[in-house]
């Protein structure tokens, strides 16, 4: 508690004190040898973002823990690794993961080491003047939809990952689904991370999702890992939800061994919208996801909810922020996790009710599962109500499986793995409960039973 | 008042004496010129006749806390304090008190009265001469701007072997004591305001419970801010010996007086094997006016070592004072089954500021701790509860479960929660809840219809959403709380 953070009341300037000013150069140089070389370096607006973020990075470099957001997780080691721009990889890629039955296909977006690969993608079957392309092929055909709409919500303040991923600015997804138009069908976008035997590489993917007023779709990220190699994938998501309109958000995270996955959503909901999020990490070594979902219209609602299962060493990060900006919003965030061996996971969620957001109603549970003894649980969940006619609560538990439960389980002849892996499930399935699309659930169950079949 | 003879032969003897360090001193007043250096450390050691070790340990902090910054981190805000201007040594008026309850200022007896102070207890707070020892049920060690002027039940205390008495006593009869314990909770490089009071605190209370001795009444202390511009710098040390159980009070009243004051307290504890050791505040300080002028500013450390097998450090604390409070008792659970509990009620209104809450560490097996903390905010104030539950690897099956409910009252005051929560032991159990709501209509309709005033119906219905906490006060502390609760909303509705 002798960290300093930016007051809730009185937001600090952005000073250098929980930054490492130092660290900026490794990460920057290899962007100065680039030059022109980046997509839609004719567009003023642009250049201006891109120099924004990159003079705001070197000014600070990566965070440290004294900075109070990155308090329990460290990046000191990616200081000491110089990492590349990945190259274009020409790689062939299969076994593509995938929420849909066989057979079955489907809007899809892939990208490799942050790139878009038009040849494993398909973008077919969208309804009409739903737009779902490439943000390097955007940059020439939408540059007027994406001025008004990049680095809007991300602020890369006090944010020094977001102003890096804005200086590298290249490359990712856009989708903009017109006012009241319908996407049934999820629109998967699969990120492959390949990355170099030989040295450790970094992209910055960008993402913008726009749902227009009265609309709805949804989108499913896959996140995975090829090869061995050291990889970062440092991405930024930008999310608009107008009135009335649905977005569902899924996430899986399943890198590699070698993966550091850094992730930031920041999305805006409008009156009567509703954002919704849920992020399953399975992966990478080290991983951080930031989601920052703001009300920014009356009687709109999120949820932002998730499951973490980290073993070895990993390390899994998760960072909310719920704004409460407008009456009448509703708020749900349920995260569950299991930590084993000597892995740690962190938890921080915030819930912010500003002065005129009245009738909010903010609830948020976060349980952790320790297995081993040498598992780690840091959790930080947070309220900071201006309001008085609010309705607010968090919950926040920690400990080990139930003796009485595994107990009843065994005294009916089911083995102790079993009954371990039985009670696991159960606790998650309360999370995954809050994936409102069946198909995608059905989906992200198999990814933990799958991990709970590597547990044995 | 009549003050312990050797204190009044003590007072004498330095205030008679021209200062040696380049000034001389107003004895009438007694009070140490404005500004803060080594020179002021100095001259309150020489003041309090500390031996060498004790000012060697002033002058170290005092170096440390020149290279220290202030802290950043609570959400608080205040306009820069200027250090060198207070006084950081202010010995109470030698001319004689007042005769009767009659002379004493009738806004002071108000206050009392509404508190429900009993009047034997009035008498000695307000210093009218003679009143001491003639009754009161709790043996009180009053503190009037930092010298300890009376404590009062010394005797029969003294025939049990337990020692309560002002820490400059202490430091003079009870040397080797103090020695083995200061600092030894609250280290003089432990934060900012715990390491000025280390350099220049002046008194406070000192309490060594001998082993195996149930302390059989109430120790209390009653601190009071007079003479403006002073910064308040007290220093309590408790000591629980095995098997030993103490209670202590702490009370705090101040008139009110216009420039903040800032009062860096430190309190320790240590409760050795099977001891249990009790601490109860209620913090009443001037708050400032409506308009948030004025009030003290009440940057506390307070921490307790449950050093023994089983031993239990339980605080409990009602704040309703203050312009700001920066405060957060805490427990280090060292000794396996030891068990460490927070209960707390803040309340803020108009202007005030709180950031307060506990630190739970759990070192050993078994350990135990509960925190429950109800925050009422109205006005404009704006409160945080700031607490830590860390389980460190050792902790084998250690428990803990917090409780934070917040309650609003009018839409221009704020309520935050800021736990922080490490597990490193998977036989750890740890259960966080929080909660924000505001007063319903029809708890207060239903009042009102009864024909109960607006005012009392919400000192009524905040006094519900206390009494977990306030069923944790001694008696004598509880009615005194619950009176406490309803003058501190006084403007608040309507």
């Amino acid at each position: 508690m002798t960290a300093q953070h930016p007051s809730p009341l009185h937001p600090m300037t952005y000073s250098t004190r929980g930054a490492d000013p130092a660290t900026a150069p490794a990460f920057l140089t290899p962007l100065d040898h680039m030059g022109s070389g980046l997509p839609g370096s004719g567009l003023s607006w642009l250049n201006e973002l891109r120099a924004a973020g990159r003079e705001r990075f070197a000014a600070v470099g990566l965070p440290t823990i004294k900075n109070e957001s990155w308090r329990y997780t460290n990046l000191r080691d990616l200081a000491k690794l110089t990492f590349q721009p990945a190259a274009p990889a020409a790689a062939a890629i299969d076994l593509l993961p995938t929420v849909r039955a066989e057979g079955q296909d489907g809007p899809r977006m892939v990208f490799v080491d942050g790139r878009f690969r038009a040849d494993l993608s398909s973008v077919d079957g969208l309804p009409p003047r739903v737009d779902l392309l490439s943000l390097d092929a955007a940059l020439s055909t939408h540059a007027g939809l994406l001025a008004d709409h990049l680095g809007r919500l991300a602020a890369a303040d006090d944010r020094p990952l977001v102003a890096l991923n804005s200086a590298y600015l290249a490359d990712g997804a856009v989708l903009h689904v017109p006012a009241n138009v319908q996407v049934e069908r999820p629109i998967e976008l699969v990120f492959v991370s390949v990355g170099s035997e030989s040295q450790a590489t970094t992209c910055h993917p960008r993402m913008l999702l726009i749902a227009e007023a009265g609309s709805k779709a949804v989108v499913v990220e896959h996140h995975v890992g090829r090869g061995t190699g050291t990889t970062l994938s440092n991405h930024v998501t930008e999310v608009f939800v107008g009135e009335g309109a649905t977005l569902h958000h899924y996430k899986s995270q399943r890198e590699g061994a070698g993966a550091i996955h850094l992730s930031h959503i920041a999305a805006t909901v409008a009156t009567g919208g509703c954002y919704d999020n849920f992020i399953l990490t399975t992966g990478a070594k080290l991983s951080r996801n930031e989601v920052v979902s703001r009300l920014d219209g009356t009687e709109a609602r999120t949820h932002v909810s998730g499951g973490y299962l980290v073993r070895g060493t990993q390390h899994a990060d998760t960072t909310t922020l719920i704004v409460h900006a407008k009456p009448n919003g509703t708020s749900r965030e349920v995260y569950k996790g299991v930590i084993d061996d000597t892995a740690r996971a962190v938890f921080q969620g915030k819930i912010t009710v500003c002065p005129d957001a009245q009738k909010t109603d903010g609830y948020q549970l976060n349980r952790a599962l320790l297995l081993s003894d040498g598992a780690e649980i840091d959790s930080k969940p947070e309220l900071e109500i201006h309001a008085d006619d609010v309705k607010c609560s968090h919950g926040c538990t920690a400990g080990e499986l139930d003796d009485d439960a595994l107990f009843y389980l065994r005294a009916r002849g089911i083995d102790r793995d079993t009954a371990q892996g039985l009670l696991i499930g159960a606790f998650l399935s309360e999370s995954l409960e809050e994936i409102a699309e069946e198909s995608i659930r059905d989906a992200f169950q198999g990814i933990v039973a799958g991990w709970l079949e590597e547990q044995k | 008042m009549a003050a312990q003879p050797e204190t009044v032969e003590q007072v004498r003897a330095v205030t008679e004496q021209k200062y040696k360090y380049g000034f001389t001193t107003d004895i009438e007043s007694d009070v140490a010129p404005k500004g803060l250096n080594e020179d002021i450390v100095r001259f309150i050691s020489a003041k309090k006749e500390e031996p060498e070790w004790l000012l060697d340990w002033r002058l170290k902090a005092f170096r440390v806390w020149q290279t220290m910054e202030e802290p950043q981190w609570a959400a608080v805000s205040f306009p820069p304090i200027d250090y060198q201007d207070a006084h950081y040594y202010a010995a109470p008026k030698k001319k004689a008190g007042p005769k009767s309850l009659d002379e004493v200022d009738p806004e002071l007896l108000k206050t009392y009265e509404k508190l429900g102070i009993p009047l034997r207890e009035q008498e000695i707070l307000a210093g009218v001469e003679g009143s001491e020892g003639k009754s009161p049920a709790i043996a009180v060690d009053a503190v009037f701007d930092s010298v300890s002027v009376a404590t009062t039940f010394k005797a029969k205390l003294e025939e049990m072997g337990i020692i309560f008495c002002a820490i400059s006593e202490a430091v003079q009869k009870h040397p080797d004591l103090v020695k083995k314990y200061l600092g030894s909770v609250v280290p003089y490089t432990d934060n900012y305001y715990a390491t000025l009071n280390c350099a220049v605190f002046t008194d406070g209370s000192f309490v060594y419970i001998p082993k195996g001795v149930r302390c059989p009444m109430e120790l209390s202390t009653y601190f009071r801010i007079n003479q403006a511009n002073t910064g308040q710098f007290e220093r309590t040390l408790i000591i629980a010996d095995e098997g030993s159980y103490v209670s202590y009070l702490e009370g705090c009243t101040a008139p009110q007086r216009d420039e903040n004051q800032l009062h860096a307290a430190v309190v320790e504890l240590v409760a050795m094997d099977d001891a249990t050791i009790k601490y109860s505040t209620v913090q009443n300080w001037y708050p400032g006016n409506a308009e948030g002028v004025g009030g003290i500013y009440n940057f506390v450390t307070k921490r307790g070592a449950c050093r023994g097998r089983n031993s239990k450090i339980s605080w409990t604390q009602v704040e309703t004072g203050s312009a700001i409070t920066w405060k957060y008792p805490s427990c280090i659970l060292q000794g396996d089954n030891s068990v460490g509990e927070f209960y707390s009620v803040a309340i803020t209104n108009n202007f005030q500021q709180a950031d307060t809450g506990t630190k739970m560490i759990h070192i050993g097996k078994n350990t135990r701790s509960t925190i429950v903390s109800k925050g009422i905010s109205a006005g404009k104030a704006q409160q945080t509860y700031r607490g830590l539950v860390k389980i460190l690897p050792r902790a084998e099956g250690a428990r803990n479960h917090t409780q934070c409910d917040s309650l609003l009252i009018g839409d221009k005051c704020g309520a935050h929660t800021v736990p922080y929560i490490e597990s490193r032991n998977r036989s750890a159990r740890i259960e966080h809840e929080a909660t924000t709501a505001k007063i319903s209509e029809d708890q207060l309709f239903y009042c009102r219809q009864r024909g109960i005033s607006e005012e009392d119906a919400v000192s009524l219905i905040v006094n519900g959403f206390c009494k977990e906490v306030l069923k944790e006060l001694p008696m004598e502390f509880a009615v005194e709380a619950q009176k406490l609760v309803g003058i501190s909303l006084e403007g608040s509705v309507g």
